[in-house]
């Protein structure tokens, strides 16, 4: 119980702090929006519906991947002004609260961000949905979690290395990869409704393992980190 | 023993591990290259098979042998740090020849598909799988460049740690997205196995490769620890020079 407390804790201190600059948000929204139009341009989305279809879940999460790369790392910066993090590592709560205080706190802002853009996205790209689309409602949340919560782990981890904005892409990439498989596949099987729907659940498993194994590591490694000297 | 005596033993057995490694990797070339039959169905190419299956197997072991290192890493890190530090140094030399050993099998296998299936790659389930072992790695071996000295032992071990939890997350993931490999050579069902005349080839690069790996591992690993040891000394003589200058 006193866990959960602290946890909230730190979750409304970082929305408090996002509430009032909203950099993290906006710097995504946009960020994700450019990704999106400099794909439509590319490919041409209105010619080939059939086509479209078929690329624009891979599209979506990329967009998302690389617009929360670019707010992961701000979330630590934060705390390294007048030596927040220091006073993180002393304060009495246990470490792995303040890695899930923010880890919530990330992917409510990514979910913000996918709010407003997935109807931009079904505009722009002239989407019409053949499968199941409340099946949306399980999968964004979930491939979400997976990319924010080693996303979080590891901005902190390469927090105070030489180039940090270069490494958190290196090293989240690779480890993420079976989990933007399991989105994609998941999220191109129901707008194009080709993939049968045992399958899809079968991705959607394989994401929510993915999900729980990694948050359950997340967890247990966070305070090595954050005491790495 | 003394310390100078130790040293000179050690690199006595080490030149001998490298004869025998060097004279049982020319055994295996002589029995892949020119005693075994040429396959029926490939030709020549196939001959290939003999370097490509064995340091394939090889390359899956050494990240085991990382991930231990590690997970001993982080348990001594607080408890005994010198005991840490070796862990240490053996976790960076798996990694390293991990990698080495996973681009050899890249490299390898993307030659034959080029002759048997037309193509350099496909993004079929083993291929895909065994670029992101490799990938997993390089991003070990990359953090362990940025981040800064005092940690990176530490957060090294703690994405060992993720990388191996991820290869067989990986590994299901794929194998059941797509596959278009030939069929596992060993359990892969009824139709697999080796013809007899296969065996010795095999083997014999098999043991040969396993016995080259180990000898690059234990090089590398001798050579971070005098780096470490080297690393220490300059520390004890920074800390010995700041005591003697005058009040």
């Amino acid at each position: 119980m006193n866990y959960l407390r602290h946890i909230l804790e730190h979750l409304r201190k970082d929305l408090r702090l996002e509430w009032r600059s909203r950099d993290s948000i906006n710097g995504m929204l946009f960020f994700a929006l450019l990704v999106v139009v400099v794909f439509g341009l590319a490919f041409d989305p209105t010619s080939y519906p059939t086509t479209t279809r078929q690329i624009a879940g891979g599209i979506l999460w990329v967009a998302l991947l690389f617009a929360s790369i670019t707010a992961l790392n701000q979330s630590w910066a934060r705390e390294l002004r007048n030596q927040v993090l220091e006073a993180q590592r002393m304060a009495p709560s246990p470490a792995s609260t303040l890695f899930l205080g923010k880890a919530i706190a990330n992917m409510l802002f990514v979910l913000v961000v996918e709010a407003v853009l997935a109807p931009i996205f079904i505009i722009f790209f002239n989407l019409h949905v053949l499968g199941n689309i409340w099946l949306f409602a399980l999968i964004l949340p979930l491939g979400t979690w997976a990319l924010v919560v080693n996303g979080t782990f590891f901005a902190a981890l390469g927090l105070r290395a030489r180039n940090r904005e270069l490494l958190l892409p290196l090293l989240l990439l690779p480890i993420s990869l079976p989990a933007l498989l399991a989105m994609v596949q998941a999220t191109t099987g129901v707008l194009t409704a080709d993939l049968d729907p045992i399958q899809i659940s079968t991705w959607i498993k394989q994401l929510l393992g993915y999900d729980i194994i990694f948050t359950t590591i997340c967890i247990l490694l966070f305070e090595t980190v954050l005491n790495a000297e | 023993m003394t310390m100078a005596q130790r040293t000179s033993t050690l690199r006595n057995v080490a030149w001998l591990w490298f004869g025998i490694a060097v004279a049982v990797l020319v055994v295996g070339f002589r029995q892949a290259i020119f005693l075994t039959p040429t396959d029926a169905a490939q030709g020549d190419v196939g001959r290939i098979f003999y370097y490509h299956v064995p340091i394939a197997m090889l390359s899956l072991l050494f990240p085991y042998l990382n991930f231990a290192a590690s997970l001993a890493y982080l348990y001594w890190r607080r408890r005994d740090p010198l005991k840490a530090l070796t862990a240490d140094a053996f976790a960076v030399a798996s990694a390293e020849v991990a990698v080495v050993y996973a681009s050899i099998t890249l490299i390898t296998g993307s030659v034959w598909g080029r002759a048997a299936w037309g193509i350099w790659w496909a993004w079929d389930a083993r291929l895909t799988s065994m670029l992101l072992l490799w990938l997993l790695y390089v991003s070990y071996l990359i953090l362990r460049r940025f981040s800064s000295t005092g940690q990176s032992q530490t957060l090294a071990a703690v994405l060992s740690v993720f990388a191996a939890v991820d290869v067989p997350i990986v590994y299901m993931s794929i194998r059941w997205w797509r596959t278009q490999h030939p069929a596992p050579v060993f359990g892969g069902g009824p139709s697999s196995g080796m013809d007899k005349s296969m065996l010795p080839a095999f083997f014999w690069n098999l043991a040969g490769w396993a016995i080259w790996g180990i000898f690059i591992l234990l090089f590398r690993f001798a050579l971070e620890r005098k780096r470490q040891l080297a690393d220490q000394e300059a520390a004890l003589q920074a800390i010995e020079a700041s005591l003697e200058i005058p009040q």
